[in-house]
């Protein structure tokens, strides 16, 4: 009992130093990027700390409204409390078994049957489920499911996936300027250089955009270890745990395994964020490097090794 | 120097009773609030049976047995006082529970019945919350005991007398099958 909850809060530790490492990093990345600018266009400090300013406005604006994001962008809907009692009983039951306040109960109207969780804190998470997963999976399968999910959250995953995808965000978002500046303005003409110094900063803020265009993908890539398999592993572990049953998300899992419907609302960005990915291919697939999630075929066999430790009561 | 000395253990000395003394009142609260949870669960469980007796009722009258035994454990759980008394109750009204949905399995049309059937998962998803809701609470209690005996917090405890928390049991029988599932 008291070696799991031990590793459990060295793994959060771990999580938010993971999450500064990020933040730190891409600040100064940032920040570098915007020294370059201020040089190259002769732009004084006020103009800089615009910049900056705008950058961190950015950030907070998308943190605080991260998970509205996150669930629209997918386009989950609140569940309605009647209708799908079921689904918040379960919720609220693995809450409880966690220690957390009930999470948001969200449902997507889809056939592929999938989930995931999000949010920046435990007291102000969600969870989301498509209506296909509510119905290929029993009440057992289902509680297996919403416990890796609540694993997901109280281990603090989940803020580190919306740090990391604010900021893939970000970097798709400056590509995209840098390179309508530097085709369509010629973006130089602004700066106090000699008269060549037009094209050359034209030609600077396209070197820039290719660069971030590169960039984004090795981001997203970066978002995938980041979330890595082992952060599943561990959430199918810590599942098992919370529930005191591995047989549940075993099962589930295996059902999943099976299915090889596409999750059309899902792009390369958000694949971490599901339970598992969202590409059918990707699902039966030996794991490669860049692979979000490791195999089910995997996952099943490790839970099912699992033995669950004696309760307390 | 030597004033220096005494000023700078004095410090470190207050520094960890304060910190000791407000990790073991931490500690209390969650054991409190888990234990409150339980207590909500088992509330629910009580409020939901007149219900889900009237609706057996209607189609297994003469059950009559099983309906008192029910009724019975529901009262005593009502009166029950304390982790102790209350797990036991409890644990009487789990066990006449599973008889009346061992009559429901000889009715059909009564397992077919939609009123019956939101009824069964609410009672499926109280027991689970119940159960989970033990669990917690015990992992509580046994991380604010573990601070009340072990070196040095056992020194602050005695100090404050704090009291070493009641675990909430379950009688051997309930261990092999710790989820009751009314489902199938």
């Amino acid at each position: 009992m008291t070696r799991p909850r031990t590793d459990l809060y060295r793994m959060i530790a771990r999580n938010k130093r993971a999450t500064a490492f990020f933040v730190v990093l891409i600040s100064l990345l940032l920040g570098a990027v915007g020294a370059a600018l201020g040089w190259y266009f002769g732009w004084g400090i006020e103009l800089y700390l615009v910049f900056a300013a705008g950058i961190i406005v950015y950030n907070l604006v998308l943190y605080h409204n991260s998970d509205r994001i996150a669930l629209a962008v997918n386009r989950a809907r609140p569940a309605d409390p009647v209708v799908y009692r079921q689904l918040h009983n379960i919720v609220e039951e693995v809450a409880i078994a966690a220690g957390l306040p009930k999470p948001g109960v969200y449902v997507i109207e889809t056939e592929a049957p999938n989930a995931f969780a999000t949010g920046r804190r435990p007291d102000k998470a969600a969870v989301a489920v498509t209506t296909g997963l509510l119905e290929m999976m029993n009440r057992e399968e289902l509680q297996g499911v919403i416990a890796h999910e609540i694993a997901h959250i109280r281990n603090w995953d989940i803020l580190l996936q919306t740090v990391v995808a604010i900021i893939g965000g970000l970097i798709v978002l400056l590509r995209d300027i840098f390179l309508r500046w530097g085709l369509f303005f010629g973006g130089g003409r602004r700066s106090r250089r000699s008269s060549s110094g037009g094209g050359q900063a034209g030609l600077i803020i396209v070197i820039v955009g290719i660069a971030l265009a590169i960039l984004a993908p090795l981001l997203v890539a970066l978002i995938r270890a980041a979330i890595s398999r082992r952060r599943e592993y561990l959430a199918d572990a810590a599942g098992a745990y919370i529930v005191r049953n591995p047989h549940g998300l075993a099962s589930a899992l295996a059902k999943l395994g099976g299915s090889r419907t596409k999750l059309t609302t899902a792009s390369n960005a958000t694949a971490h964020m599901f339970i598992t990915s969202p590409f059918a291919q990707d699902r039966a697939r030996t794991a490669g490097a860049f692979a979000s999630h490791p195999p089910l075929a995997d996952r099943v066999r490790r839970l099912q090794e699992l033995t669950v430790p004696e309760s307390e009561d | 120097m030597i004033v220096w000395i005494v000023v700078v253990v004095a410090v470190l000395l207050a520094v960890f009773v304060i910190a000791g003394y407000n990790a073991l009142v931490m500690k209390r609260n969650r054991v409190k609030n888990g234990w409150h949870q339980i207590d909500v669960q088992l509330k629910r469980r009580t409020d939901l049976i007149p219900n889900l007796v009237e609706t057996v009722k209607g189609y297994a009258a003469h059950e009559k047995g099983v309906f008192e035994r029910v009724t019975e454990a529901r009262a005593a759980v009502m009166k029950a006082r304390g982790p102790a008394e209350s797990a036991q109750a409890n644990n009487m009204l789990s066990d006449t529970l599973k008889s009346l949905f061992a009559v429901v399995e000889n009715y059909p049309d009564l397992k077919a019945n939609q009123n019956f059937l939101k009824l069964q998962e609410e009672l499926t998803a109280t027991e689970n919350k119940i159960s989970f809701a033990r669990q917690f609470y015990n992992d509580m209690v046994m991380d604010f005991n573990n601070r009340i005996q072990m070196f040095p917090s056992n020194i602050i405890a005695g100090l404050f007398r704090f009291e070493a928390a009641e675990f909430y049991t379950v009688p051997e029988a309930e261990r092999e099958a710790p989820k009751v599932s009314f489902t199938g």
